[in-house]
């Protein structure tokens, strides 16, 4: 087989990888979107707030230390133990259960009713004040995340296609692992919102919330539900992508990779942000393999959000997304 | 009589204290590069509260260091440098090429220095165009030319394959030139490979370097585009020793990600590394103990630490050697630029401030604000979670590199309308 021929398939696979990646974000994008109407800018933020906040569990980090030890002279670090990942992870899930109650009880419960760009503005806010927030208790320095996800070239991949086709492909094993736990996350949400009272509710809450307010169902419960699964969400992808670079501040640019996926897929589907993800993926790292190298490389930033603008003057509401008809 | 008493105590208030020796302090302790900004910073001021709480200041002059948060953001930064510089400011650091460029206009117009040691406009090093700008002891064309160098040190170099891989900005842009000149002087063929801000994902950059397979691989990055950088190096299993970063690319929050799979990797630098050395026995006794460091005091000896520092003497030194020339210790923009113009640093002060080879030796003069251009290779051990040079402070090629400042600042003394020379 020529070698460009391989070369392209093995961009193509690893575009998939990393398209998984970026569906992993939009996800939490789309749950918020869909059962509130809320575009949550603060997504980004709360993937890193909850990478800082399981490594610091992991590591036995004392939360707010260096105002504590400003305030009493002290100096406390850390507590001396050492949590497991699993327990870590719980313990985290925890934690962003709580920030979805606060955030509905102090923000969103005020501005029911309001316009959707307030809304997005109050998510700012919450990104910078949940930025804020993160440093004061964590600290800014890079953490390196270790959840015990194998890293590195895949090597039974590589041995069999060089068996195969006389070049091994290069698969990262953070990629498979990422894509298993994708799947597995997708599955659970489905089924959760199929087979669950509360995902029952959380469908008709996202139907129409008048309709699901005059059959009982309570608004307030059903936004905590989800803000709480988006925080969870949020706390794989800030697992997969700080296993990556380590946990810093500039975890929560990664939403920036979601945007594109959204556009294309949509905003209140699941299964677009999954086939939105691969699409951008797959394109932008082909882009960059066939035609960077005529441009001076460097393409794949833009080239995500051409792609998704492309997708978008054919189907304004996404590949996946609600057509919105306003009846005058 | 007590409107006009309040409106004295105002402006009293509001100007500068001319007793102090102003250095601001353009930081950034948020934002996406704080991890680096942190140290820099930290570093940086914690020398002149050293000086302030052993000696008294600088010629028994206090100094008063003023923070300005910048964020990496340039118009932050300008807007930071606007609002100190009435405070008497003698110096700016910004540790931004953005900003840098930003303000040197404005440096120059006011009269106030600037120091961008290892960053900013290279061509800055020609003093004779850039009145005001300093870029002293080396700057990214000389690190270009280290790296090469290294690798020819090593061995032939002809006919190999080198990549950079670089931000792709106007910083990371930076060597490219040099690079093109140096591989047509030594046969080498140079394979550029940019990475969009903020550089978390490089799947691509690394697919291609591993499709293409470079001999060697340099590297201009900053903030998470090192530390992904670096393991994705790792998961398609190029040797670390073959992979050099530019001293920007050279910190501890850079490798530490990565565990040992970083092992072996270098970078350059052009300070030493580490906290061997009988100056930090005084940082340690006057400062981080005595509860006055600007931080936490847990980053001692870090690459970063030991950079801003480092940038701090290079500051407290011109400052002495402007107290020297003027005969007076209270110091005014336009005599520290006479003192910067007129620096050298030689082996015997480093030894006397407690910083025996720390860094190299140089002399700066009207033609050269840029110093000599040395730098060393360091190496990152994972084991022992530390940098090591593994070289003495080398020259750069000035052969290439000097006709190429010329050229460029020839350019922005045409365009800015400024008549190059010493005055």
């Amino acid at each position: 087989m020529p070698e460009q021929f391989l070369f392209a398939m093995e961009v193509i696979l690893n575009g998939l990888m990393a398209g998984v990646l970026y569906a992993l974000v939009a996800l939490g994008f789309v749950l918020i979107f869909k059962a509130s109407g809320i575009f949550n800018y603060a997504q980004g933020v709360m993937a890193l707030f909850a990478a800082l906040t399981l490594v610091g569990i992991m590591d036995g980090q004392i939360p707010f230390s260096h105002i504590i030890n400003a305030i009493f002279g002290t100096e406390l670090h850390h507590f001396g133990w050492h949590v497991p990942a699993l327990l870590a992870i719980i313990l985290t899930a925890g934690v962003m259960v709580v920030f979805a109650w606060l955030v509905q009880r102090y923000i969103f419960r005020h501005l029911v009713n309001q316009e959707p760009i307030i809304l997005f503005m109050a998510t700012i806010g919450l990104a910078y004040f949940l930025e804020g927030v993160g440093d004061l208790m964590w600290g800014s320095d890079i953490k390196k995340l270790d959840v015990g996800l194998p890293q590195g070239i895949n090597d039974w991949i590589d041995v069999t296609t060089f068996e195969a086709f006389g070049y091994g492909f290069f698969i990262d094993n953070l990629d498979i692992s990422a894509t298993i736990v994708a799947v597995f996350l997708v599955a659970a949400l489905i089924m959760f919102s199929q087979y669950t009272k509360q995902g029952r509710a959380l469908r008709a809450v996202a139907d129409d919330h008048q309709a699901a307010l005059s059959v009982g169902i309570s608004l307030n419960f059903i936004w905590v539900l989800v803000w709480s699964i988006a925080g969870f969400v949020a706390l794989v992808a800030g697992i997969m992508w700080g296993a990556k670079s380590g946990v810093q501040f500039s975890l929560s640019l990664i939403a920036l990779k979601a945007l594109p996926v959204l556009m294309l897929g949509g905003f209140t589907s699941i299964p677009g942000a999954i086939v939105g993800g691969l699409i951008i993926g797959v394109g932008e790292k082909l882009f960059e393999f066939l035609i960077g190298p005529m441009v001076g490389g460097a393409t794949e930033n833009w080239f995500a959000y051409v792609l998704a603008l492309l997708f978008l003057v054919f189907r304004p509401q996404g590949l996946f997304g609600e057509k919105i008809i306003e009846r005058v | 009589m007590k409107l006009t008493t309040l409106a004295v105590a105002a402006v009293m208030a509001a100007s500068p204290v001319m007793a102090d020796l102003v250095f601001p302090s353009l930081s950034y302790r948020t934002g996406p590069y704080a991890a680096n900004g942190i140290p820099f910073a930290d570093g940086y001021e914690d020398y002149f509260t050293l000086l302030n709480e052993r000696d008294g200041g600088i010629g028994g002059v206090p100094i008063k260091v003023i923070e300005c948060e910048t964020g990496y953001n340039t118009e932050k930064g300008v807007e930071c440098y606007e609002a100190t510089k009435g405070e008497g400011a003698l110096v700016y650091q910004p540790l931004s090429t953005g900003i840098t460029y930003q303000l040197i206009p404005k440096v120059t117009a006011d009269g106030i220095p600037m120091h961008t040691m290892g960053y900013g406009r290279t061509s800055a090093k020609n003093g004779e165009t850039f009145s005001n700008v300093f870029n002293y002891p080396a700057n990214y064309w000389d690190g270009a030319s280290h790296a090469i160098n290294h690798i020819m040190s090593l061995g032939d170099i002809s006919g190999k394959k080198i990549a950079l891989v670089y931000h792709n900005s106007a910083y990371g842009k930076e060597p490219i030139r040099t690079l093109e000149e140096l591989s047509k002087k030594h046969g080498f063929e140079l394979m550029l490979v940019p990475v969009d801000h903020p550089g978390q994902e490089q799947k691509s950059q690394w697919l291609q370097i591993r499709q293409q397979k470079p001999d060697n691989v340099i590297m201009y990055g900053w903030g998470v585009m090192n530390q992904v950088a670096i393991q994705e190096a790792a998961n398609i299993r190029f040797p670390m020793e073959n992979f050099i970063g530019i001293w920007w690319s050279g910190s501890e929050n850079d490798v530490l990600p990565a565990g040992d799979r970083a092992n072996g990797y270098k970078a350059l630098t052009f300070h030493n590394l580490g906290d061997d050395y009988p100056l930090y026995d005084d940082l340690r006794k006057y400062v981080v103990d005595a509860g006055k460091a600007a931080g936490a005091g847990d980053q001692l000896g870090t690459a970063l630490y030991n950079r801003g520092m480092y940038a701090a003497m290079l500051a407290s030194e011109a400052a002495k050697t402007a107290q020297e020339l003027s005969g007076d210790v209270n110091l005014t923009p336009a005599m520290m630029r006479d003192g910067m113009e007129a620096l050298e640093m030689t082996e015997a002060k480093m030894a006397e401030i407690g910083l025996p080879g720390f860094g190299p030796e140089f002399k700066v003069s009207c033609q050269n604000h840029g110093g000599n251009g040395l730098g060393a290779v360091a190496q990152w051990d994972a084991a022992a979670k530390k940098w090591s040079l593994i070289t003495g402070y080398e020259g750069s090629d000035q052969d290439v590199i000097q006709p190429l400042i010329d050229e460029d600042s020839a350019a922005f003394a045409a365009e800015a309308g400024i008549e190059a020379g010493c005055k």
